[in-house]
């Protein structure tokens, strides 16, 4: 599509049953450059993926998807990547969402566009106890960042390469995803949310993370933010 | 008149203090740290002996009494150090992640 170098970069841990679907829908609309992080699962995500010609990385150890989506996004730069996706490998995001985060990258109105499950469509199904803990995490991070958004911890970006080579993912677990606003900020990158549909099925709540991390997500931003 | 737990004390400081200057010809701590855990036991020991002097401080810094002076601050110490406890893991766990990196790298490479 667009003739431009995207390069989708798929966290994923144990999602052998999920990911086949995801890669599926990625190929039929088009975008061939995918990597996937395979961070030391215990199924068979890594063959799953291989068996979809994705790049497959994999990390010996699980370090956490703020680590993976760092080794994901470095080997798409050096791969030449003009634009690069973090996409879910559960199967909450649609496929069809990342032209509308595209739109503004390749138009160059932004250099991060962040898809958010509080702009008009509204995330499909969202637990109550993940609403609240969602509104928490803005305030959060409005405290520490002075980044006011509509989703703080939202994991579906697409960032152009200036932004790739710019943001400093030292945080390897959830809490990069305060990190990577912090750096967005500081390096004056410029931001956009567009909104996005996130499916909440049995297996993405079961797999997913609970509003009970929040408090120590909420603490590791805190340590992450004095320590930077 | 020697009290139990100053004996206690006594030996436990000075055996710290012993580790402390060991490591530091080993040279796995720096001067600087050296000379923070030389104070903090020497410290300790001149509380132990001459406890009146902790009520001196403790007045100088306008809280009651001595004890409550001694179990403030070593709260306060308990946190420094679980902080700087909590830097250094992160540090290590930054080069696990890098290292891990790394072997993600060269497996592909070696696989073309
Ligand atoms: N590399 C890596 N990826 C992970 C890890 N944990 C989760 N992921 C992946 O990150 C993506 C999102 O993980 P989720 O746990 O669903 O987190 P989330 O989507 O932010 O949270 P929910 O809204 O509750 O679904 C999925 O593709 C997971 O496979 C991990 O430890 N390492
Ligand atoms: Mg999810």
């Amino acid at each position: 599509m667009t003739g431009k170098k995207v390069f989708i970069v798929i966290p994923a841990y144990n999602e052998a049953k999920a990911i086949s679907k995801v890669l599926d829908d990625l190929k039929k609309n088009g975008y061939r450059n995918i990597i996937v992080v395979d961070d030391c699962s215990s199924d068979d995500t890594a063959i799953v993926a291989r068996h979809h010609k994705a790049i497959v990385l994999k990390h010996i150890i699980n370090r956490g998807q703020g680590a993976a989506l760092k080794t994901g996004t470095d080997a798409g730069l050096n791969l030449g990547a003009e634009f690069i996706v973090h996409f879910d490998a559960d199967g909450q995001m649609r496929v069809v969402d990342i032209k509308k985060l595209l739109t503004p990258l390749i138009a160059k109105k932004a250099d991060v566009v962040l898809g958010s499950r509080f702009l008009g469509q509204k995330a499909k199904n969202m637990p109550f106890s993940k609403k609240i803990s969602l509104q928490l995490g803005r305030i959060v991070v409005f405290a520490l960042y002075g980044l006011w958004l509509s989703d703080s911890q939202s994991g579906f970006r697409v960032i152009n390469r200036k932004a790739a080579q710019n943001i400093k993912i030292t945080a390897d677990r959830m809490e990069h995803a305060g990190e990577i606003l912090g750096e967005i900020k500081k390096k004056k990158l410029r931001l956009v949310e567009v909104a996005v549909t996130i499916l909440y099925t049995d297996y993405s709540i079961q797999k997913g993370q609970s509003w009970s991390r929040g408090p120590a997500l909420g603490l590791k931003m805190l340590l992450r933010r004095l320590l930077k | 008149m020697l009290q139990v737990y100053q004996i206690i004390v006594f030996i436990f400081a000075l055996f710290a203090l012993s580790r402390a200057i060991l490591r530091a010809k080993e040279s796995k701590i720096t001067r600087g740290e050296l000379y923070f855990w030389s104070l903090l036991w020497l410290g300790v020991l001149v509380l132990t002996f001459l406890p009146s002097f902790s009520d001196i401080l403790a007045d100088y810094a306008g809280i009651g009494r001595g004890a409550d002076l001694l179990v403030y601050a070593s709260v306060l110490l308990l946190f420094y150090l679980m902080f700087r406890l909590y830097v250094k893991i992160d540090k290590t766990e930054q080069e696990i992640t890098k290292l891990v990196q790394k072997v993600a790298y060269e497996n592909v490479k070696k696989k073309k």
